[in-house]
């Protein structure tokens, strides 16, 4: 059985005097046990939108989600903001992209790390605290005692990280969110964030869903993924499948507009021509079409189907030839 | 952290020689004088000579202003031109009443615009918030004397609720220990004293809290909202904290800084206002000082002392501010 098994999510932003926003558009993935799954994709694709909806962190008023997001056999949809709260934090961890916005900066760190052991484990403040040291040790923070003490902005960016990848592992959770950690790291404290992010969750056994993207976050971690565009999944495979034989045409410009090493400096990048403004509406075709160089006749009219393949599922009508060996 | 407010306190003392030779000046340049003010339009030129030169305004200017900042450094303001006294006891006998006055509209608006404000945040787009940004509206617009009269008329001669002007009521309090007199009661077991001071003081307290009031509410509840839109807060969601705490942990202290400074800069407010209040309910303290001396008398040294006396306030309030955010906010902590 599946750990997190969400199902037919979407989301929905109304505002008062506006037109409805479909920002993720019947989402379905599975996580196993343990298991590294990647949400890929651009700005605006839906991918944070879909961790917020998990978590139940979206603003209260003004969307409206449908689906299901069964954890275990619990339909997180459906519990009570009280029951949701129990579970946030000692269940399901969540680190953010923004490691300095995202940490109190009027509260020590020490107090911010053990408020989570106080609220699921029932500690006394004392005994989270001496615990949170052992954490900011574990993800590799030098000298523990004394940052306890110290509060967010004396912190550099790379330890604020590990310093809410502590928490979020504090409680030991099953699952482990991460909505594009890295992003507002420079690139050497990246390496090391995703290295400890690996280590943590191997030694742990926590599952990971990874929100990225970064296509070589992708391919140093997770072992299943899923590409959105513009509110769904349009491609899901393990990772060598995806990176060896990318189908969609999408997944295939994205890989392709990766910068490689091997080919020579002067040419052009790769780019996918137009933007997502160019999009059509899923009802009326593929999303995608307007920017496709596969388009056809029949990527216009109805909304393409996700077809379950032999490597995972794919939603395209016109998809990129498998690679016949000769 | 000393050196800090060692280095205020310099500021303060520059800023206030700055302010004497002002004041000075602004104090003389006004059409009419003492003199004018004592004697009336009909004294005889000799008469208003004999005056001129008993206070000493026919010296040259240069040598007034002199005489003025050698009073000034040790401490003596010279005596009241239209009672005679000296300028420090006239001012140290109505100081404590209006301090009294004003730290119980701080307490008032304080006290209930920060709960208010937050009241009207988490029920931002609801009834209760359009209300008290209607209220609130009505509060910063509607002048203090206005407000004053109106109180005063409907709840002390229509409604025998409050007494209608003075501090105390005859033949109450009469132990004299600091002029405060809600805590000259209780120091000395006068409860009865206590509360009819402090009976006295509701209805003034009031009317001069509405503005400040009205304005923490505002800033709390834009504070609060702008608080609980930062990522932190999501954080704290994720970690499955209980509403309370984080709204007691990671909003409240967050959402405090700006007020904390809108009180200091409401100190100017207060004070003007307290001029206006003590006038409406006959309260005898400074603001009824301060219209004295600039009416009867032009009492030059009063009204310097005075005029001082609130920038140093003024200061003071906005130096404690300061380092209270200090406190509440790591990051302006100097080391």
């Amino acid at each position: 059985m599946p750990l997190l098994d969400v199902r037919d999510l979407s989301v929905v932003f109304q505002r008062k005097g506006t037109a409805p926003v479909k920002a993720v558009d019947g989402v379905s993935f599975t996580v196993e046990p343990g298991q590294t799954v990647g949400l890929v994709g651009e700005s605006g694709c839906g991918k944070s939108v879909t961790s917020l909806a998990i978590m139940g962190l979206l603003p209260r008023r003004g969307n409206k989600v449908t689906g299901e997001v069964m954890f275990e056999e619990t339909d997180l949809l459906t519990l009570r903001p009280q029951e949701l709260r129990d579970r946030r934090g000692r269940d399901i961890g969540m680190i953010f992209q923004d490691p300095l916005s995202s940490l109190n900066p009027v509260i020590p760190l020490g107090v911010q790390v053990a408020e989570v052991l106080e609220r699921h484990q029932g500690r006394t403040r004392q005994a989270a605290l001496k615990q949170a040291r052992e954490l900011l040790d574990a993800v590799g923070i030098p000298d523990p005692a004394r940052r306890l003490k110290e509060f967010p902005h004396q912190l550099s960016g790379g330890m604020r990280q590990r310093a809410l990848i502590a928490i979020a592992l504090a409680c030991k959770p099953r699952l482990l969110i991460a909505d594009e950690p890295t992003t507002a790291l420079d690139v050497t404290i990246q390496a090391q964030i995703l290295t400890l992010l690996k280590e943590l969750v191997d030694d742990s056994g926590t599952a990971l869903v990874m929100i990225t993207h970064d296509l070589g976050v992708v391919a140093g971690l997770c072992d299943t993924v899923n590409v959105l565009y513009a509110g769904k999944v349009v491609e899901r495979a393990g990772r060598h499948q995806l990176f060896r034989e990318p189908r969609h045409p999408y997944t295939d410009g994205l890989l392709q507009s990766v910068p490689r090493l091997d080919v020579d400096r002067g040419g052009r990048l790769h780019q996918i021509r137009g933007s997502v403004s160019d999009n059509i509406p899923w009802p009326e075709g593929c999303a995608f079409a307007p920017r496709c160089d596969r388009v056809i006749d029949d990527c216009i009219g109805d909304t393409v189907p996700l077809e379950p393949t032999r490597a995972g599922a794919l939603r395209c009508t016109n998809p990129v030839p498998r690679e016949v060996p000769v | 952290m000393v050196r800090v407010i060692l280095r205020r306190l310099i500021q303060l003392a520059v800023t206030l020689i700055v302010l004497m030779t002002l004041v000075f000046f602004w104090l003389r340049s006004l059409p009419g004088g003492p003199v004018d003010a004592l004697l009336g339009e009909r004294a005889t030129p000799q008469t208003r000579e004999l005056l001129t030169r008993a206070l000493g305004y026919d010296q040259p200017i240069w040598v007034q202003y002199g005489r003025f900042l050698e009073n000034v450094v040790t401490g003596n303001f010279g005596n009241s031109i239209r009672t005679g006294e000296p300028v420090m006891d006239v001012i140290s006998r109505s100081f404590p009443a209006t301090i009294e006055l004003a730290l119980a509209a701080i307490i008032i608006a304080v006290g209930l615009g920060i709960p208010l404000g937050y009241l009207a945040a988490r029920h931002r787009g609801r009834v209760l918030d359009n209300a008290t940004i209607i209220v609130t509206l009505i509060g910063i617009s509607i002048p203090i004397f206005f407000l004053g009269y109106l109180l005063k008329d409907w709840l002390t001669q229509s409604v025998h609720l409050f007494p209608p002007s003075g501090r105390i009521s005859t033949g109450l309090g009469n132990t004299d220990v600091t002029g405060f007199f809600v805590l000259d009661g209780l120091l000395t077991r006068e409860l009865d004293a206590s509360a009819d001071a402090l009976w006295h003081l509701v209805l003034p307290a009031f009317t001069l809290a509405t503005i400040p009031l009205a304005i923490i509410i505002r800033i709390t509840r834009a504070s609060v909202l702008d608080v609980l839109d930062e990522d932190y807060i999501r954080t704290a969601d994720a970690k499955g904290l209980r509403g309370p705490t984080i709204r007691r942990r990671h909003v409240l202290r967050n959402a405090l800084l700006p007020v904390v400074t809108t009180i200091g800069l409401q100190t100017g407010a207060l004070l003007a206002g307290a001029v206006l209040t003590e006038k409406v309910y006959n309260w005898g303290g400074l603001g009824t000082l301060i219209t004295d001396s600039i009416g009867g008398s032009r009492d030059y040294p009063v009204l310097q002392a005075l005029i001082l006396l609130a920038a140093v306030v003024f200061i003071v309030v906005n130096l404690l501010v300061d380092l209270s955010y200090a406190i509440i906010d790591p990051r302006v902590r100097v080391k």
